[in-house]
């Protein structure tokens, strides 16, 4: 058993208060406005590019389009890019902070829980983004899903230190 | 045609890609964040319900920008779908048609199949599979490998994770295995 903490989530930073990748600055709630908006020009991309639909993703696992292969593939071609300029350039945040990278470690979690992951992606159609996206077009019922979702998470929460990492 | 009605049009994938990489650098360059999306999910469970559980025990103030982004995913699907809405229906690949027929879908309107995803067929054991199940797996999946499609697939393949590509890798798998060999079981029940 690990005696340590370890960080598995590629996506949270601040698991506690000695996280070294945290900004020091401190912004008023208004700041996070302008994710809003980064979000709802996502959103958009998301529905006119069909991301969010469930027979594109049937297409994809079907190997009947090259369509979300397309759009996956020339996206993370662009952030390469993108996260080599930055890094070249030494480019700064806009509030001309320093932009950090973490690295992360390698967890048996990436494969058991990318395969429950993938399950889950083909049956419901979405991934967690396109479930935001699938609500927002009027589909209501994908609410439960989302629930669901977050007791998917909370029930991991409970669970976690029993499962293999 | 109007730049409108070609905004109307669905996009093509050489649109939509790079607008979706281009997230990664916009994040990071407003407010050095990493571009994450199912994180919101284990943020929305440390405010709600956190239930003295270490793993949503966390400064969740700190991350409130991801709710505001996910909160602007959910307007942007609004109005992409009340203002620049495909006046057509979306077309899907004859395989795929052929193959859906025989499980009796045959509405191809609307981005969510009408005739699998609805508030009736909640009470189905098929819709409680597809919606029930399905977003349960999502949700802890996502958690237990670290991230989804955003995380993985586009953030940490951008910063040439190995682990990410592991994961990414793991996620189309569980898709191929899910698509060809069970979702058949399961629209047929």
């Amino acid at each position: 058993m690990q005696t340590k903490e370890t960080n598995t989530d590629f996506e949270v930073r601040s698991l506690d208060a000695m996280c070294v990748n945290e900004s020091s600055l401190e912004h008023k709630w208004y700041h996070n406005i302008k994710y809003l908006f980064v979000g709802i020009a996502f959103g958009i991309v998301f529905v006119k590019a069909e991301i969010v639909s469930w027979f594109r993703i049937q297409e994809m696992f079907r190997l009947q389009s090259f369509h979300m292969y397309g759009v996956i593939g020339s996206a993370v071609v662009v952030g390469v890019i993108s996260v080599w300029l930055i890094k070249k350039f030494k480019i700064k945040t806009i509030y001309g902070e320093k932009i950090e990278f973490k690295s992360h470690a390698f967890s048996k979690g990436q494969v058991y829980g990318g395969l429950l992951f993938g399950l889950g992606w083909a049956i419901t159609g979405a991934c967690p983004g396109p479930l935001y996206a699938q609500i927002g077009v009027g589909a209501t019922v994908i609410v439960i899903t989302l629930l669901s979702a977050i007791a998917g998470t909370w029930v991991y929460g409970y669970i976690r230190e029993k499962l293999p990492h | 045609m109007s730049i409108f009605e070609w905004i109307k049009q669905p996009w093509p994938w050489y649109v939509a890609g790079p607008l979706i990489g281009l997230t990664v650098p916009l994040l990071l360059i407003i407010g050095n964040k990493s571009f994450g999306i199912s994180s919101s999910l284990r943020h929305v469970c440390a405010i709600v319900v956190p239930a003295n559980i270490k793993y949503f025990k966390y400064d969740w103030k700190k991350e409130m920008w991801n709710l505001f982004f996910v909160s602007g995913i959910l307007l942007g699907g609004m109005m992409a779908a009340n203002f620049l809405a495909n006046p057509e229906a979306v077309k899907i690949s004859e395989k795929l048609a052929g193959q859906l027929t025989v499980y009796g879908i045959t509405d191809y309107t609307g981005l969510v199949p009408k005739q699998l995803f609805n508030w009736p067929a909640l009470l189905t054991i098929k819709g409680l599979i597809m919606m029930v199940l399905g977003g349960f797996m999502i949700g802890f999946g996502t958690r237990y490998a670290g991230g989804c499609t955003s995380g993985h697939s586009i953030m940490g393949l951008s910063t040439l994770q190995w682990p990410s590509l592991v994961a990414t890798c793991c996620f189309m798998i569980g898709g191929f295995i899910m698509s060809n060999l069970i979702l058949p079981l399961i629209l047929s029940l």
